[in-house]
């Protein structure tokens, strides 16, 4: 588990890309300042506001991320979505990555403690895709937007795709 | 009042997450009581996630912020309407991934742009980007999952979604002759 070195236990590694992002946005605030200051004061007011906005649902995925790798055994989690797991333990976190309506942000920590707790990289590849691609809260709002063919085809195709990425990369990394 | 409406369901869905937060504090502080023994690992990781994400998340935000103000969605459907070909894909696939706002936000753009006659493939693979290759999710995806995982993700991603893109527009002009 060499890669999620970023997500380790004990100590606080700060890692090149949070350092990588902090002075692009840096940098990005700094020519935004000079080109205009008005906006970009407009700016950081919208930061601010949506930081506030994910806030709580961030505090509930940390609470359930500790709850989680504090609680649930690791053996149970590889089981039902780990390695051995076969096709209907991707099947049912890619549905529920579709039904659950948590910011994608925050689905990339929740992805990390999952691997870090014993899922597999399928699985966790389908949970994230199918999140990211699939709304089942803003169906309602497509369908009357685009039709509901398109709709319908566009989230259904999408958690077949969720799926088949997933398995590359199960089978590739 | 379209907006008046919208602002209430944001305003519900704030209140039942304060709700929820509320809910699995409460349970997760019994339970650390029962089970004394599991309090530092569940409170170390979470300390451990809560200040990871602290030091990515503001200037994530911050990113957004100023991709929202300075990007108008007037600029975005302007150019996406214009072009065709492989610079429509690219171009499509490039405006979805910029760091704006949430899907619904898209949805209405979406119409306006098969309105104005862009092909429907583009508007899917426009859609797909804005959905699931956007710029800041790449990055927290980098920090939490690794460089690896994100590359991979990411291409298959754009590459399936091109393929849906030319699915959905084959199937939605068969089915309309």
């Amino acid at each position: 588990m060499h890669i999620y070195a970023s997500a380790q236990y004990g100590g606080y590694v700060v890692s090149t890309t949070t350092v990588f992002i902090n002075i692009l946005a840096l940098v990005a605030l700094f020519i935004a300042f000079i080109k205009d200051r008005k906006k970009t004061k407009q700016s950081l007011i919208i930061a601010l506001k949506s930081f506030i906005k994910i806030l709580p649902a961030l505090l509930l995925v940390i609470v359930f991320i500790g709850l989680f790798m504090g609680f649930v055994p690791r053996d149970q989690i590889s089981r039902i979505i780990g390695n051995q797991a076969g096709f209907w333990g991707i099947f049912i976190i890619a549905l529920f990555g579709a039904i659950s309506h948590i910011p994608s942000l925050i689905s990339f920590p929740l992805g990390a403690s999952l691997i870090e707790s014993g899922a597999s990289l399928t699985a966790v590849a389908a949970f994230i895709t199918t999140l990211t691609m699939i709304g089942i809260i803003t169906l309602p709002v497509e369908i009357k937007e685009l039709g509901k063919k398109m709709a319908l085809l566009r989230n259904g195709l999408s958690f077949l795709i969720a799926i088949t990425i997933a398995f590359i990369m199960g089978a590739i990394l | 009042m379209k907006e008046v409406f919208r602002e209430k369901q944001m305003k519900n869905k704030k209140s039942l997450n304060l709700i929820l937060l509320g809910i699995s504090l409460a349970i997760a502080v019994i339970l650390l009581l029962i089970f004394p023994d599991k309090q530092t690992v569940v409170t170390r990781t979470a300390w451990n996630f809560l200040v990871e994400m602290l030091q990515i998340l503001p200037a994530v935000m911050v990113l957004m912020g100023l991709f929202a103000i300075f990007v108008p969605n007037k600029l975005i459907v302007k150019y996406l309407g214009s072009s065709s070909g492989i610079k429509g894909v690219l171009l499509a696939l490039l405006i979805g991934a910029l760091p704006t706002g949430p899907l619904y936000v898209a949805f209405p753009m979406a119409s306006a742009l098969l309105k104005k006659g862009a092909r429907i493939s583009n508007i899917i693979i426009f859609l797909s980007a804005w959905a699931c290759i956007k710029i800041p999710q790449e990055l927290m995806e980098l920090q939490f999952l690794g460089a690896y995982f994100m590359a991979l993700r990411l291409s298959l991603t754009i590459l399936f979604v091109i393929a849906m893109g030319a699915i959905i527009e084959k199937i939605m002009l068969w089915s309309k002759n």
